[in-house]
């Protein structure tokens, strides 16, 4: 077994028993890295100099008896969307091409504090609007001159946003990741590239120095090998930030330590409108032998209905858009990023200077995303789309709320779909936006859900992983972890690695 | 009410400060028309008596003291990724004649 196939826990175990180094861990990283990456295209930027001076400085740490925690000496690979002081930040556009940040992200400057490593930052798809990694401006997978390509099947797409992080796990490229999700950028990719994702409550992990897309949406979390290792991370990215004022002063848990497997009396709710048309059979056969296995341990199996929550894709679709349209609006052409002020023969008015910096540096999908969002947020338009958008979140709200009186947790498919292969959905924007249709309503609702490997399909001769989701009521990180780890204590699909050819 | 024409979106353009070309107008006038035409099944949910939701953990406004932090970024910081600056001050085609 290679180094880089560890998983967090038992990469730190070995690391407390002084089997192995951080600087051997990183360097077996790095060089799996090199092997496979022209195929793979994980990563946009790579930090071998400062991976292997912040492993060094691990490995010194520990000599001297001072560890900063469990995860000190691990190399994790970042999203492009986190801030990193001195390490160049794209968000996958041109238009941060050269972007070099002024400060840490707090998760990242968390990560580090806890004495982690950085491997790199990986591809997504621009500004993290997408579902399969093609927005992205930068083809990292050199090879097939394309952005991220899928481990199970090259030809495919590994899902987006968190497209490049869900790669570099599913091809052991990095020992831990880390993602962001504002419709289901950890919980997609993690479904079609087999690995383990969460996205937690809204307001668990402070979004400063995370690249915005939608503030009222958008949330980071681990994205790992195994549900341990995403407890274990969780916990260190977590907690109250003076810089962000939405995340939440409720204390956070020892979720790794606390994990417990007994799932006897547990309710797990089966919500119909979630295995609706459009649904592989294959993926519902594999989740319905879980939910098997699960009731053989003692849990209740019970069906529940959610009415509302079919109009949670149609709230996304104005709510986000209007965020980005005001979000976006920072990148002018001034003060950073891609500028028409940088060409010596450039003689326009101020107002040359932000829509031809603009129309030059954004890709198409964040230019649909803004255009879309300035219309539903116009005058005249302001009450029928946005002002009923947040009425009818309200109304989604209320029915997760409502269906947690009943049940525990609920389990559905994270995708209707497999992984798609690359060009099949990027010409049409609404088939893109349909295929997240079972994981955009968690993220108005606030709940936090789980995205693990539940088995695999044949699709065109090809050997595919499902996902299985666990959604939670508000704060129910534990009750989920708790489920999804009891899941993979019983079976072997989460160890399963994709043979790249 | 969801179509929308070549000319609302150029209005929309001036508003989001792009400038696109004929043929991104026409292409966003079918894609915004279609996405608009999805959206717009919830008009089919009664919303009456429903307040608006926009923050999920239940905050209202989060104040704090109005105090002098410690700055974490340096003029030297901003001007490695400005495109004009010049005695720290961000510099920018004239406004005014």
């Amino acid at each position: 077994m290679e180094l880089s196939e560890l998983t967090i826990k038992e990469a730190s175990e070995k690391l407390s028993s002084g089997e192995i180094t951080s600087l051997q861990l990183t360097k077996a990283v790095f060089s799996k890295i090199e092997q496979i990456e022209p195929k793979i295209g994980a990563y946009i930027t790579l930090c071998k100099e400062i991976a292997i001076d912040m492993a060094t400085k691990s490995d010194q740490r520990r000599r001297a008896g001072k560890v900063l925690s469990e995860i000190d000496g691990i190399p994790i690979a970042v999203k492009d969307l986190f801030l990193t002081k001195g390490v160049r930040t794209t968000a996958a556009s041109n238009i941060l091409d050269d972007f070099m940040p002024a400060y840490e992200s707090t998760v990242t400057k968390k990560l580090w504090e806890a004495g982690a490593v950085l491997i790199g930052k990986t591809n997504l798809d621009q500004f993290a609007m997408g579902s399969s990694t093609e927005t992205s401006s930068f083809n990292t997978a050199t090879d097939s001159n394309s952005t991220t390509r899928n481990p199970w099947d090259l030809e495919r797409v590994p899902g987006g946003s968190s497209g490049g992080s869900a790669a570099a796990i599913a091809a052991d490229e990095c020992i831990g990741a880390i993602g962001t999700d504002t419709g289901g950028s950890i919980r997609q990719p993690a479904a079609f590239c087999g690995i383990t994702g969460l996205k937690p409550t809204y307001g668990r992990v402070s979004r400063f120095g995370t690249i915005a897309m939608a503030s009222s949406l958008d949330q980071a979390g681990p994205m790992t090998k195994t549900v341990e290792d995403a407890a274990l991370l969780l916990k260190y990215i977590s907690g109250h930030d003076s810089n962000d004022s939405t995340s939440s002063t409720i204390e956070v848990p020892d979720y790794c330590h606390d994990l417990e497997n007994n799932i006897e009396g547990l309710k797990i709710g089966i919500p119909a409108e979630f295995y609706g048309q459009g649904l592989d059979p294959q993926i519902k056969k594999l989740i319905d032998s879980a939910l098997e296995l699960f009731e053989q341990k003692g849990a209740q199996i019970v069906p529940v209905s959610m009415p509302i929550v079919k109009y949670a894709l149609a709230v996304y679709y104005i709510l986000m858009p209007a965020e980005v349209s005001s979000n976006l609006a920072r990148y002018d052409g001034i003060h950073y990023g891609f500028s028409k002020l940088k060409e010596n023969d450039f003689t326009g008015s101020i107002l040359d200077v932000y829509q031809q910096s603009r129309a030059e540096g954004f890709g198409a999908e964040a230019k649909r995303r803004i255009m879309l969002g300035s219309y539903v947020l116009s005058a005249g338009y302001y009450d029928a789309y946005y002002k009923k958008a947040q009425k009818v979140r309200r109304l989604v709200k209320n029915e997760f709320e409502k269906v947690f009186n009943d049940v525990d947790v609920l389990v559905t498919p994270v995708t209707p779909t497999v992984a798609f292969k690359a060009g099949e959905k990027i010409i049409d924007p609404l088939a893109m936006y349909l295929s997240d249709i079972m994981t955009v309503p968690i993220n108005p609702a606030g709940v936090p859900a789980l995205s693990i490997p539940v088995g695999f399909v044949k699709d065109d001769g090809k050997k595919l992983p499902v996902g299985m989701q666990i959604i939670g009521p508000m704060w129910g990180e534990q009750q989920i972890l708790n489920l999804g780890d009891s899941y993979q204590k019983l079976t072997n699909w989460h160890k399963e690695k994709p043979l790249i050819s | 009410m969801s179509h929308i024409s070549t000319e609302q979106i150029k209005h929309i353009a001036k508003l989001s400060r792009l400038s696109l070309h004929e043929e991104e107008i026409k292409l966003y006038s079918s894609q915004l028309s279609s996405i608009l035409e999805y959206v717009e099944q919830l008009s089919e949910v009664n919303t009456d008596n429903v307040e608006p939701l926009s923050n999920v953990t239940g905050l209202d406004n989060v104040i704090r003291e109005d105090v002098i932090v410690q700055n974490i970024v340096s003029h030297e910081d901003i001007k490695i990724n400005t495109p004009k600056f010049d005695k720290n001050n961000f510099v920018v085609p004239g406004v005014f004649e």
